[in-house]
C-alpha cells in the first residue's frame, strides 16, 4: 500500500511540530521552575547580607561580589587580546595559511570543556605560577575560556562595517591604524560589546573552571590574590552537599536572572547594531 | 599609540592574533606534561581497559568511567539529536518567520543557563520521577542522559537552523516545480543539502555532552562500576576528575590528569571533524 505524499506531509508536520513544542516547553519549564521556587527567597537582604553556617542561613553577599569581580577581570584580560586578534584578521592580513591556523585554533579552543580549563588553570596559574586559589587565577582561566567568543563576535562586527567607510578614510590620507581607531572600531562597537556581554554571561554561569582556580572561600575578598566563591559555585555547593535547598533555589534564581539579563543586553546590542546597519 | 607608529601597532596586533592558538597550545602542553608520564609508566592498555579504580592501593583502571561517559553521551544523543533536528527543521521550514525569529533567540538564550542549574533540575525533578516510576536509585545513567540531551538541544537547533537556512532557495523551488510536496522537498533536497551542517551540530553537541561535568556529577549518582542497566548509578570521566581532584596527590593526581589527556584528545578530534564539516559547507557556497 502506498501512503499518499500529502498524508505523509501532515504526519511529518505534526511530528516535527510536536518535537519543537516539547523542546520549547522543557526549556521554558526549567527557567520557570527555578524562578518560581527561588523568587520568594530572593530579596535585597538575601543579596546583601553575609551567609551564616556555610550558607545554611543568611544571604549571598560575598558570592555576589565574586560573581561581579571574576567575570570583570576575565573580560578585562580577554577583550584586548580578542579584539586585537579580530582587527589583525580582518584589517591587517589577507586570508592565508596563518589566518586559517588562527581560526582553527580559535574554534578548537571554543570546544574545550570547562573541566579541562579547570585542570589547566589549577596546574598552570594556581600551582606552577604560584598564584594560589585566587581571583587572579580564576580570572585568567576564564579569560582563556571566553577568548574565542570575543574573537568571533568582534570579527563579525568589524566585517559588517561597509568597505566604503575604509575607502573614504584612506582617501583622506588616514593611515591604517587611524582608520581602525577612528572609523572601524567606533562603528563596530555595539557588535564588539555583544561579544563582551556573551563572555560575561558565560563566566557568570561557569563552575568547573572556577572552583579549581578561584577556590570557594566564602570570605569577602580584599585583593585579587584572595580566593573567592561565585554564585554558581555557591549554588553548586549548597545543592550538592544538601546544605539548604531553600537558599540554593534563591541563589539559582539570582544566577538565572543575572545570566538572562546579561545575555538579553547582548541580544539587544546586536539587534541595535544590525538595525542601524540597514 | 603615536609613539609606536604604524609598524609597532601592526606588530602588537600580530602578537595578540596568536593569543588563542597560544592558549590552546599552553593548555595542551600542561595537561600532557602532567598526564603523559603516568600514561607511559602505567600503560595505556591497563589504564583504559581495567575496571579496578582504587587510588589508595595504586590501581588506576578507568574502564567504568570510559563506559559511563560513552553510554551517557550515546543516551544524550538519543534524547537530544532527534528533538533538536526536528525542532530545527520545523522552525526553519514550517513555522512562520516571525515565530522562528522569536523562538530561535529564546532557545539560544537558554543555552546560556548554567549547567549547574540543569543538574539541579535533574536532582529535584527528574531523579525522583525516575525513582518512583521505573525504580532504582533515580540518580542514574538515564537521568544523566536526559539532562545532557536537553542541555545540547540549543547547540543542535541553532547550528542546524543556520545550515538549513543557508540552502539556496532555488533548490527548493526546483524541487517544488517538479511536483514534489513540501515535505518531499525538505527530506529529499533541503536536508541533504544541509547535511554536513546538521551533522556538525550533532558532533558539537556530542563534544559538549562528553565534556560536561557539573550537571553529570549532580544527576548520575557517581558509583564507580560498569553500568548494567540505564537505571544504574554511574560516574563519567569528567565527574571522576572533578570529584577527586580536590584531594588527590602524587600518582593519583597524575592519573586524573591522564584522564584529562584522554578527554582532551577525544574532544579535539570530534571538534576538528565538526569544524572541517562546517568549513566545507561554507567553502562550497
Amino acid at each position: 500500500m502506498r501512503i499518499p505524499p500529502r498524508f505523509t506531509q501532515h504526519g511529518a508536520i505534526a511530528l516535527l511540530g510536536g518535537g519543537t513544542l516539547v523542546t520549547v516547553i522543557i526549556l521554558v519549564f526549567i527557567v520557570v521552575f527555578v524562578l518560581e521556587k527561588g523568587l520568594p527567597v530572593l530579596s535585597l537582604s538575601f543579596l546583601f547580607s553575609n551567609p551564616e553556617e556555610m550558607g545554611r542561613a543568611g544571604g549571598i553577599f560575598p558570592t555576589l561580589i565574586g560573581t561581579i569581580v571574576l567575570p570583570l577581570l576575565a573580560i578585562l584580560i580577554a577583550t584586548p587580546l580578542g579584539l586585537g586578534t579580530s582587527v589583525y584578521l580582518t584589517e591587517y592580513t589577507r586570508e592565508s595559511r596563518i589566518t586559517k591556523v588562527i581560526r582553527f585554533g580559535t574554534d578548537c579552543l571554543a570546544g574545550i570543556p570547562s573541566i579541562i580549563f579547570g585542570l589547566f588553570g589549577f596546574i598552570f596559574f594556581v600551582t606552577t605560577l604560584g598564584m594560589g586559589w585566587s581571583i587572579l587565577s580564576g580570572g585568567l582561566t576564564l579569560a582563556f575560556m571566553i577568548l574565542p567568543t570575543i574573537i568571533r563576535t568582534s570579527e563579525e562586527a568589524i566585517k559588517a562595517v561597509p568597505k566604503s567607510y575604509r575607502d573614504v578614510s584612506f582617501s583622506l590620507g588616514a593611515t591604517r591604524w587611524q582608520t581602525v581607531r577612528r572609523v572601524i572600531l567606533p562603528n563596530a562597537l555595539p557588535g564588539i560589546l555583544t561579544g563582551v556581554m556573551l563572555g560575561i554571561g558565560r563566566s557568570i554561569g561557569e563552575t568547573a573552571a572556577v572552583i579549581f582556580t578561584a577556590g570557594s572561600s566564602l570570605r569577602l575578598p580584599s585583593s585579587i590574590f584572595d580566593s573567592t566563591r561565585t554564585m554558581a559555585v555557591h549554588f553548586y555547593i549548597l545543592a550538592r552537599e544538601g546544605i539548604s535547598s531553600e537558599n540554593a533555589y534563591g541563589t539559582a534564581a539570582a544566577l538565572i536572572i543575572a545570566v538572562l539579563l546579561v545575555n538579553l543586553t547582548a541580544y539587544w546590542l546586536m539587534h541595535w547594531f544590525i538595525s542601524r546597519r540597514s | 599609540m603615536k609613539l609606536l607608529g604604524e609598524k609597532g601597532v601592526q606588530k602588537i596586533l600580530l602578537v595578540t592574533a596568536f593569543s588563542a592558538i597560544s592558549a590552546l597550545l599552553l593548555i595542551a602542553l600542561f595537561i600532557i606534561k602532567e598526564g603523559l608520564p603516568f600514561l607511559i609508566t602505567y600503560g595505556l592498555g591497563d589504564f583504559l581497559l581495567s575496571s579496578d579504580w582504587q587510588p589508595q592501593s595504586g590501581k588506576f583502571g578507568i574502564l567504568p568511567m570510559v563506559a559511563a561517559s560513552l553510554w551517557v553521551t550515546l543516551g544524550a544523543m538519543i534524547v537530544g539529536a532527534p528533538l533538536g533536528v526536528a525542532g530545527a527543521i520545523f522552525l526553519s521550514e514550517f513555522a512562520p518567520r516571525p515565530v522562528m525569529r522569536v523562538i530561535k533567540p529564546t532557545i539560544e538564550l537558554l543555552a546560556a543557563i548554567p549547567s549547574v542549574v540543569y543538574g539541579f533540575i535533574g536532582v529535584m525533578v527528574l531523579a525522583p520521577l525516575i525513582r518512583s516510576s521505573l525504580g532504582g536509585p533515580g540518580l542514574s545513567l538515564l537521568a544523566a542522559s536526559i539532562i545532557l540531551g536537553i542541555m545540547i538541544l540549543p547547540t543542535i537547533i541553532s547550528i542546524s537552523i543556520d545550515s538549513i537556512l543557508a540552502v539556496p532557495q532555488s533548490y527548493r523551488e526546483g524541487s517544488l516545480a517538479l511536483g514534489a510536496t513540501v515535505w518531499q522537498t525538505i527530506h529529499m533536497v533541503t536536508i541533504r543539502a544541509a547535511r554536513s551542517g546538521i551533522i556538525a551540530s550533532i558532533i558539537l553537541g556530542m563534544g559538549r555532552a562528553i565534556g560536561e561535568t557539573m550537571a553529570v556529577i549532580m544527576v548520575a549518582g557517581n558509583a564507580v562500576k560498569i553500568p548494567r542497566s540505564a537505571l544504574d548509578s554511574v560516574r563519567s570521566l569528567t565527574a571522576n576528575i572533578a570529584l577527586e581532584m580536590s584531594y588527590a596527590t602524587g600518582l593519583h593526581r597524575e592519573a586524573l590528569f591522564a584522564t584529562g589527556v584522554i578527554l582532551f584528545v577525544v574532544i579535539i578530534t570530534l571538534n576538528s571533524i565538526a569544524i572541517l564539516a562546517i568549513r566545507k559547507r561554507v567553502g562550497k557556497r
